[in-house]
């Protein structure tokens, strides 16, 4: 008798199925996804205050037009050749003053990495996704020679560089270190990518 | 005597499982806390292209989303099969962007409204009218921070179809 005196136990037993389950809940609509993609900066509305010449050999003008067909520097070009002759346009090195370029010094391209700018020009019938591969293809321009310059100077690729200072676990001092890095990169190669408004036909 | 013979009973020992429902509950809290709940429900196609020198969104505090795609079959009879831009649980017409931007902008911390991102996610078989005059938008309210969200992947396997 003296066994059976105090309160009865609640049965524990199904504790674990009911944890199941609701475990199962949450395995089933979790997602451990950050979302990524291509960071662009659109041009301020206002224009800029003095009106500044840029050389006609300093642009590198894409266009594509209403059936996705890409005509870069005034000839049409297939897109996997894009990135080539995007790098071969901000590489050039026409003035000689780039000490890192390995480009061809063709006087009638580009000057040099920070007076090159590349010009995107879209219809509004292209489609959004041929857009995007457009748009990738430069900037992989823009990363491939930065990660050439990388690895010269720090024996990293730029994009891992990047990715580790913009990773929020990343601890302050060595961010402040891939800081600089960062930016010296960035100014040897600055991304001018100019979005034109749309043209309609 | 009758104690130690129970003990050396025949056969394998049974495994405890008494600390079952700690491990499973140890499981369940994990999976609690990093569970986010989809808070826009899609009303748009929303297949995105594919790229591959993208950066990763770390501090989702800071993002602004805007879809554009064409109406899923349940609103095609409603709103029609033209594209549309989708903020929230609503379709919005190109010149409601601004405010609504700016509004979402005002909502934000003080400390972080410069910083603000507009995430951009459009079908792929978007064209890039709607698309440029969001943008344009944007360019008005000086939003001028944008991602345009993607998968990663090949981008040539946008050009076909």
């Amino acid at each position: 008798m003296g066994r059976r005196a105090g309160a009865p136990e609640v049965n524990a037993g199904s504790m674990a199925d009911i944890a199941f389950l609701l475990l199962i809940f949450f395995l089933v609509t979790t997602t451990i996804e950050t979302d990524a993609g291509l960071d662009r900066m659109l041009p301020p509305i206002e224009p800029p205050d003095d009106e500044v010449v840029i050389k006609q050999k300093n642009i590198f003008q894409v266009s594509i037009n209403k059936s996705n067909q890409l005509l870069a520097d005034e000839e049409l070009t297939d897109l996997k050749n894009l990135r080539a002759k995007a790098i071969a346009f901000l590489d050039n090195n026409g003035d000689n003053t780039c000490t890192y370029c390995k480009g061809a010094k063709d006087p009638e391209s580009s000057d040099n990495p920070d007076k090159a700018i590349i010009s995107l020009k879209n219809d509004r019938e292209t489609k959004y996704s041929t857009y995007i591969t457009v748009q990738n293809e430069l900037v992989g321009a823009y990363n491939d020679l930065r990660n050439r310059e990388a690895l010269r100077l720090y024996k990293r690729t730029y994009v891992d560089l990047e990715a580790e200072y913009l990773n929020p676990e990343t601890d302050a001092d060595t961010k402040e270190g891939l800081k600089e890095k960062v930016l010296t990169i960035k100014k040897l190669y600055p991304q001018k990518l100019s979005e034109a408004e749309t043209t309609s036909n | 005597m009758s104690k130690y013979r129970k003990k050396s009973g025949s056969g394998t020992p049974e495994v405890s499982t008494a600390s079952l429902p700690d491990i499973v509950f140890m499981l369940l809290f994990f999976f609690m806390t990093v569970t986010v709940m989809k808070d826009d429900v899609l009303q748009v196609a929303n297949e995105l292209p594919n790229a591959t020198e993208i950066k990763k969104l770390e501090k989702k505090d800071r993002l602004i989303t805007i879809y554009i795609g064409e109406p899923s079959e349940k609103w095609k009879d409603m709103v029609g099969s033209e594209p549309k831009i989708q903020v929230g649980d609503k379709f919005i017409e190109v010149h409601e962007v601004g405010a609504y931007v700016l509004g979402k902008i005002e909502e934000k911390l003080e400390h972080i409204r410069p910083f603000v991102t507009v995430v951009l996610k459009v079908d792929r078989k978007a064209s890039m009218g709607l698309v440029s005059d969001v943008k344009e938008e944007l360019r008005k309210v000086n939003a001028l921070k944008i991602n345009y969200i993607t998968y990663e992947g090949d981008g040539f396997l946008n050009l076909k179809n």
